[in-house]
């Protein structure tokens, strides 16, 4: 119990990553798939963010009244925090991408179920063929 | 320091600041200046090839001269150094080969839009294939994924926006897997340089500390990886979005993306995770399991295949098989031999790719196996170019393929157990399914049509073969194509020794 509650940022981290993938697999609507991946993008956050915090630090600024005394024990990492920043401008460039086809194919196929889009390409091949 | 030593640096940084002065540029400088930037960063690469045959060791570049622990290195070696000058002469071979079909496909008003797409992909994959930083891998990996989707969707019709969605979505859960297994590997090392990382995790193992979360992040980026790069099963987006695609973008994606992904794996394998370690690691004997699977099962589903282009798609999926064969195998001649298979992979199927493109002009646009009948015969280059590239897929002596077979056989001949009798049974079995459908095709593309042609087929022929508009650029790159397979397999002895030399150096 004690690993669980020491732990309880990790487990959550897993616990959606492992929702946000599922419906990004399952889902049939398009806008759910999507959802689904922001959901698995931000429980990454969640895990690298808990990696870098920890207790009863501050973050890892300097001022000039601390140069007297830099103890590298008060401060929390930085780099977790500097890969989630990365993480989350690559997360919004390829949802923005992601939209921009559901938009470019909602206009083609007038739906947003993926599997009707493949039904209706299996019918015009059929009737390419004929 | 030599000032060759900058080219890695240097390329990517070019092709970023090209890629991005051709969103202003018009369109005829744009195409201009994309041709220079890729020839300029071919040759390069190639100096820097030379500058290693003449027995300089690996190098670690810090980006900035910030060093190793704050700041971002790259790392060349001789193989890296023959990677990338092969991504870059197929890309702009590539974009030669189809470039009447990129006018005719994505418009004159978006073409330079699709240049931005393209030296964006050529400039992911060689950050991918020369940097030495796992998250700024991943970030590249993203790039990648972005890119490759673009020139998919270039196209935009039903078929092209659908198979890119298709694609992205498994692209992303590729890259989601490989971004949470870089997290639990800085969570138990505390570094992302990946010499670092190699220390830390060999002390773990010696220490028996940490060994489930080690375990899980091997087999996430395994998974992570082969999503992207295809292999079976997982290869279920590759047929749409290579086959959709216009010409160059199917030549550059079944070519060169596929195996950027597949170096990164073999980069982390033996780079990050250690030799040692990964040999008595149970995910390269499901590497070897499912390339074989793949080796057969691709070329099956190219059995029974009428349209060209799909064809072409599923022999990639066979033949990347081949290339995860020799991974899995686990020794360095196994990684010496998936490594002469994604360059002659590369340079076959490229002009594959192509020449599909000079036969789809030469029959109305169709890539059907009933309308591109005798189109050999319309466009005499693609038909050459399907001859050497079905010498070479199939295996006959002094093409590229035959030094694949033969160094993956040779080295399956090496381990004991299992591992080497399925394998080589596999190697036959798939020779054989893949010399039956590319003469298939041979024999549908050269036929003479049927004998008592209807007036109306008769009148359609001709003017599909008045319509074969054989530009100068589109001969030149199919000869260039032609001339490369050709030195890749009468040069086989220097290709082995570059790779092996280069391996040594890998580690």
């Amino acid at each position: 119990m004690s690993i669980f509650l020491s732990n309880m940022p990790e487990y959550a981290a897993m616990i959606l990553f492992g929702i946000g993938l599922s419906n990004l697999m399952l889902a049939k609507n398009l806008i759910k798939k999507i959802i689904g991946l922001n959901i698995m993008d931000t429980s990454v956050f969640l895990f690298l963010a808990a990696k870098g915090y920890v207790d009863n630090t501050i973050a890892p600024i300097v001022t000039v009244s601390d140069l007297g005394h830099i103890d590298s024990a008060l401060y929390t990492n930085p780099v977790p925090a500097g890969l989630v920043l990365t993480g989350i401008v690559v997360s919004v460039s390829v949802t923005a991408v992601l939209l921009s086809i559901v938009v470019r194919l909602n206009e083609e196929f007038h739906t947003l179920d993926i599997d009707e889009i493949i039904r209706i390409l299996r019918k015009r091949d059929r009737e390419d063929l004929q | 320091m030599s000032p060759v030593q900058n080219v890695p640096a240097f390329s990517i940084l070019i092709l970023m600041l090209c890629g991005i002065l051709c969103l202003v540029l018009p369109r005829t400088a744009s195409r201009r200046l994309a041709d220079c930037a890729i020839a300029l960063v071919a040759a390069g690469n190639i100096a820097l090839l030379l500058y290693f045959l003449r027995g300089a060791d690996a190098y670690i570049y810090s980006m900035g001269e910030i060093g190793a622990p704050f700041g971002n290195e790259l790392r060349a070696g001789m193989l890296e150094a023959a990677v990338a000058s092969l991504f870059s002469i197929i890309t702009l071979l590539s974009l030669m080969g189809g470039r009447a079909h990129l006018r005719s496909d994505i418009g004159r008003q978006k073409v330079n839009l699709y240049y931005i797409s393209t030296l964006f992909l050529l400039c992911s994959m060689l950050a991918l294939v020369y940097t030495n930083d796992l998250f700024t891998a991943y970030v590249f990996v993203e790039i990648n994924t972005i890119t490759a989707c673009g020139i998919v969707m270039s196209k935009e019709d039903g078929y092209t926006l659908a198979a890119s969605m298709r694609y992205f979505i498994m692209s992303l859960v590729g890259s989601g897997l490989f971004l949470i297994s870089i997290c639990i590997l800085y969570a138990v090392t505390g570094h992302l340089l990946m010499s670092n990382i190699q220390e830390g995790v060999a002390q773990l193992y010696a220490q028996g500390q940490y060994r489930a979360p080690l375990q899980v992040a091997i087999a996430l980026m395994g998974v992570g990886l082969s999503l992207k790069s295809a292999l079976w099963p997982f290869s279920s987006w590759l047929p749409d979005a290579h086959s959709s695609a216009s010409a160059s973008s199917s030549a550059m994606l079944s070519g060169l993306v596929l195996k950027s992904f597949i170096f990164l794996m073999v980069k982390i394998f033996y780079r990050v995770i250690g030799v040692g370690i990964m040999r008595s690691h149970a995910v390269l004997d499901l590497l070897l399991v499912f390339g074989i699977l793949g080796m057969v099962m691709g070329s099956v589903n190219a059995l029974f295949e009428r349209d060209i282009k799909r064809l072409l798609a599923y022999s990639s999926i066979g033949q990347i098989g081949y290339i995860f064969c020799g991974i899995g195998l686990g020794t360095s001649a196994g990684v010496a031999a998936a490594m002469v298979q994604v360059a002659v992979h590369a340079c076959t199927k490229a002009m594959l790719f192509c020449a599909a493109g000079g036969l789809m002009d030469a029959s109305g646009g169709s890539k059907k196996f009933r309308d591109i009948e005798g189109a050999g015969r319309r466009d005499p280059y693609a038909g050459v170019a399907f001859i050497v590239g079905t010498l070479s897929m199939v295996g006959i002596p002094f093409f590229g393929g035959f030094i694949t077979k033969l160094s993956l056989v040779q080295a399956a001949v090496t381990v004991g157990g299992w591992r080497n009798l399925l394998s080589i049974l596999a190697i036959i079995t798939s020779t054989i399914l893949t010399a039956i459908y590319y003469i298939n095709v041979l024999a549908i593309v050269f036929r003479a049509p049927e004998t008592a042609p209807t007036k109306a087929s008769e009148k359609l022929r001709e003017e599909w073969k008045k319509q074969v508009r054989l530009d100068t650029e589109y001969e030149f790159a199919i000869i260039l194509f032609i001339i490369l397979n050709l030195t890749i397999g009468l040069q086989s002895d220097r290709l082995m020794q570059i790779i092996t030399t280069g391996l040594s150096m890998f580690g």
